[in-house]
């Protein structure tokens, strides 16, 4: 196991390394750049070329180059080029925001995905599995952004029911421990923030968990039909065990095998949808941080920084999920 | 047994939720009550930072404009000048030499006394900034005093403060742009202890990025109607304190919060929702239906100008006037401003709003005339004539909401008069700037200005005032000529006839671009906001603000 973590590790490594060094080129290969994003309408030919200067893209490519690759191995990663902070304080404030918006997505697509596609294998070609296929077809193929400008028309605009954007009411006075507001106010006991964070929670959490609730119901149902179908069921139901027992510790610990995984596909996957849903709204987490980053002024240590950062956790999470098989497989121990 | 536990733990989530939702909804009500003195403004970016002289956009001159005050502002609504921190200024006869008369017993937020040691002190600040990172930071200052200490350009000489009251300026020579300059934002009067204590002059490289100091970021110290309260930028809310020793008309709320929704979609559903009780940059095409809805919709008046640029160095046609005539009069400018325009836009027949000295009412108009158009075409051998269209994407500017639905209704004018037009959309940042403004690929362009301060220069001078690869005008060196001429006349009367001159010799005899319309950006509130003066130059103040109710 040790083995496996540490080859693992290497290769994240490898990865890293190769991949920042295609994002740099990559990011300097693109039309336009901070010089002129920073210095707008206003440019003089003068200042553009201090700020040029100041900045060092005058320089070779491959001075820039090592001299980012130093920084990086001392863990320096520059600062934001628009607002001047370091980078790590811009990406730490951003990432409790996706985390605890990304959380609140997987549990509801897990809490609901899991028993919603139990179900409905259960009730293999009845009302309640037609009605779960279809919604999750709709689930699947509706564009984010889409569902996420409908449920904020409906429910923030035609009734004033949820707040339209952000994470928390404007002028609540917070106190900032953690980053994660819902948790910041239960360990704070400003319950009334907490209360207010997850209210803000509701809709983007709901519009992010729609995809994967829906894929997650489907990989459930598929599987746990697959397992029903398999002789050891078969022969669990004719020596007499309980249905109950079969349906715990044969059908459900079989069946999730393949849900695990793409659960952690998912949790990859979301940053994608979080981009997204986090324009829509005004979330303030990495997703806008991306955005911003590139649209407003290709910033590029920020942008360097968190697709590193999005490679890394991808990986790490699928790491997880590879040891996760482990303990609900033992064939996989065993190996 | 662990599936259960996982179904458990969803219900557990969606109950939590649910409760959660039951509790706010009591919630809301008292919170109302608790915040009836703030004033809470949605603003479309984040700033950069909270130091006048390092910031050159709007998003970031919005709160420094209120923490800090400039020797001279303008009349509320208005581009007029009038006295701000300095009473009175008067410039003698060369114009080189300012003299400003302070306000009495002004104290900046850190207590110390505005006086003129500490305007004096700014000036010098400025001039003797250290480094090419503090230095490239600061657009306006090279673009308005030339340079820093030891540059051959440098327009700054000396300060002195004759008493504590009157502080004279000394200038190498004398400059148009002033004393409208003098109410730039950027040009704001910092409180020199405050800057002397959290080190306002060090901006430190790091890799290929800067960063500011605790003066700028977190001290910021004026004389303005609000103070300084904290930027939370894990929820993008600015927050500003009233000044309760403030020299001027005190602010009417205790407090201010700017809460930065870059989406415009998304500050509208936000007032809607009486989350905010104003919004800047509507879009377009809500503001009428907000104003039916009974939101108060307040136009600024017109300081910006979008315009038809015209590169003549690509296509040898277009160095022929008759062609870039032709063009004038293919554009049904009218049509444009009442279909795509925001509301209050106007048609522009040339490069600078009417509230500017020497706007000229009698310029030569070009109305639409395809006939004409068609004319002039043949006349000059260019029928048939096929341009490269440039328009920017991913982008919206107060004088320019909507480049490409501009661009589509100026190409189908363009194609009706016998034009082909070649579209080509790049990104705003990400390749149309260079393109058009340092490679020059283009025939035409979309682009425009919005004006930092009244003095035609500002406007015309900026655009045409020298060559450019934005226009590819090398040759009209008459008209480099005639506006530097016109931007030196130190005699207001005189520069006042000499660029009605300009704007007329543009228009008829010169004609680089065609000038398309004025387009007012508007902020809306809700109904209980009373106070809010909207100003051409987006430079509100935001201390006669009240909230009633």
């Amino acid at each position: 196991m040790l083995r496996v973590v540490s080859r693992r590790l290497v290769q994240l490594v490898i990865t890293l390394i190769a991949l920042m060094t295609l994002v740099f080129f990559w990011l300097r290969s693109l039309p336009g750049g901070p010089v002129d994003a920073l210095l707008g309408e206003r440019a003089t030919p003068q200042t553009r070329e201090t700020l040029t200067r100041a900045l060092g893209y005058d320089q070779p490519i491959w001075v820039q180059y090592s001299r980012f690759l130093k920084n990086v191995v001392t863990g320096n990663f520059g600062n934001s080029i628009r607002t001047g902070e370091p980078v790590a304080d811009v990406i730490s404030r951003s990432f409790p925001a996706t985390i605890e918006l990304a959380v609140a997505a997987m549990i509801i697509a897990v809490g609901l995905g899991i028993p919603l596609g139990y179900l409905a294998a259960r009730h293999r070609g009845r009302l309640l599995d037609n009605v779960t296929i279809i919604v999750t077809l709709i689930g699947i193929s509706i564009p984010i952004f889409f569902l996420g400008y409908l449920l904020k028309d409906w429910l923030t605009q035609d009734i004033h029911f949820f707040p339209p954007s952000g994470r928390i009411s404007t002028g609540t006075d917070n106190t900032d421990v953690t980053g994660f507001f819902v948790l910041d106010g239960l360990l704070t006991r400003e319950l009334d923030a907490s209360a207010d964070a997850l209210w803000h929670l509701v809709l983007p959490a709901i519009t992010l968990a729609t995809i994967p609730l829906a894929i997650i119901v489907r990989i459930t149902r598929a599987s746990v039909l697959d397992v029903l179908d398999e002789d050891y069921i078969r022969t669990a139901d004719a020596k007499g065990l309980r249905n109950t027992t079969i349906r715990k510790r044969h059908v459900l610990r079989n069946a999730l095998l393949p849900v695990v995984t793409t659960v952690g596909l998912q949790t990859g996957a979301l940053l994608a949808g979080a981009v997204l849903t986090e324009k829509v709204y005004n979330w303030g987490g990495l997703g806008t941080l991306i955005t911003d980053s590139i649209s407003g002024g290709r910033d590029y240590p920020v942008l360097q920084a968190l697709i590193l950062l999005a490679a890394a956790v991808f990986i790490v999470v699928n790491l997880l999920v590879d040891l996760s098989y482990a303990f609900i497989d033992p064939r996989v121990r065993v190996q | 047994m662990r599936a259960p536990g996982i179904i458990a733990a969803g219900i557990i989530a969606a109950l939590a939720i649910g409760a959660a939702g039951c509790a706010e909804s009591d919630r809301g009500e008292d919170d109302e009550a608790a915040t009836s003195g703030t004033f809470i403004f949605a603003g479309a970016g984040d700033p950069k930072n909270f130091d006048p002289i390092f910031n050159d956009d709007g998003e970031s001159f919005r709160p420094i404009r209120q923490i800090y005050d400039t020797l001279v502002t303008h009349k509320p609504g208005t581009a007029d000048l009038e006295g701000g921190l300095a009473e009175s200024w008067t410039n003698d006869p060369t114009g080189k030499i300012w003299t400003f008369t302070l306000r009495q017993g002004v104290k900046f937020h850190d207590g110390t006394a505005l006086d003129a040691a500490a305007v004096c002190a700014n000036f010098d600040r400025w001039y003797n900034m250290k480094g090419e990172a503090a230095q490239s930071q600061m657009i306006y200052y090279t673009d308005i005093f030339g340079g820093f200490a030891g540059s051959p350009d440098a327009l700054y000489d000396n300060c002195k403060a004759q008493d504590a009251s009157t502080a004279v300026l000394t200038l190498k020579k004398y400059k148009g742009a002033f004393p409208g300059a003098f109410a730039l934002t950027a040009f704001s009067i910092a409180s020199p202890a405050a800057m002397k204590q959290y080190d306002a002059d060090t901006v430190t490289q790091n890799g290929d990025s800067f960063s500011y100091s605790t003066f700028a970021n977190e001290h910021p110290t004026g004389t303005g109607a609000f103070t300084y309260g904290g930027w939370d930028k894990a929820t993008g809310e600015i927050t500003l304190n009233k000044n309760p020793d403030y020299w001027g008309d005190k602010a009417k709320v205790d407090k201010m919060i700017i809460k930065i929704i870059k989406d415009e979609n998304t500050r509208k559903q936000e007032l809607r929702a009486g989350t905010v009780q104003a919004i800047d940059f509507p879009a377009p095409a809500d503001r009428k239906a907000l104003a039916d809805e009974g939101y108060e919709v307040l136009e600024r008046p017109a300081f910006n100008i979008l315009y038809l640029g015209i590169n003549q160095k690509n296509n040898p046609k277009l160095k022929d006037l008759r062609v870039r005539q032709a063009i004038a009069y293919a554009l049904n400018r009218e049509q444009l401003v009442q279909t795509k325009g925001p509301g209050g836009s106007v048609v522009a027949d040339q490069f600078l709003p009417s509230s500017v000295l020497g706007y000229a009412p009698d310029v030569q108009k070009y109305e639409y005339s395809v006939d004409k158009a068609k004319q002039l075409l043949s006349e000059a051998g260019a029928t048939g004539l096929t341009l490269n269209f440039y328009y920017p994407t991913e982008v919206s500017r107060p004088y320019m909401p909507n480049p490409q639905e501009i661009f589509t209704v100026l190409a189908n004018d363009l194609q009706a008069a016998g034009i082909k037009v070649n579209g080509v959309p790049r990104p705003w940042n990400g390749g149309f700037k260079d393109d058009v403004q340092q490679f020059g690929k283009q025939d035409l362009h979309i682009l425009g200005w919005t004006g930092d301060y009244n003095d035609p220069g500002n406007f015309v001078g900026t655009f045409f005032g020298r060559p450019k690869v934005e226009f590819g005008d090398d040759a009209l060196t008459e008209m480099f000529t005639a506006i530097t001429k016109a931007d030196a006349t130190v005699d207001q009367a005189a520069k006042k006839t000499a660029f009605e001159q300009v704007n007329r010799d543009l228009a008829a005899k010169w004609l680089p671009a065609v000038p398309i319309w004025h387009a007012p950006p508007a902020i809306v509130t809700t109904k209980n906001v009373e106070g809010l003066v909207p100003s051409p130059l987006t430079a509100e103040e935001f201390n006669t603000v009240s909230i009633t109710k």
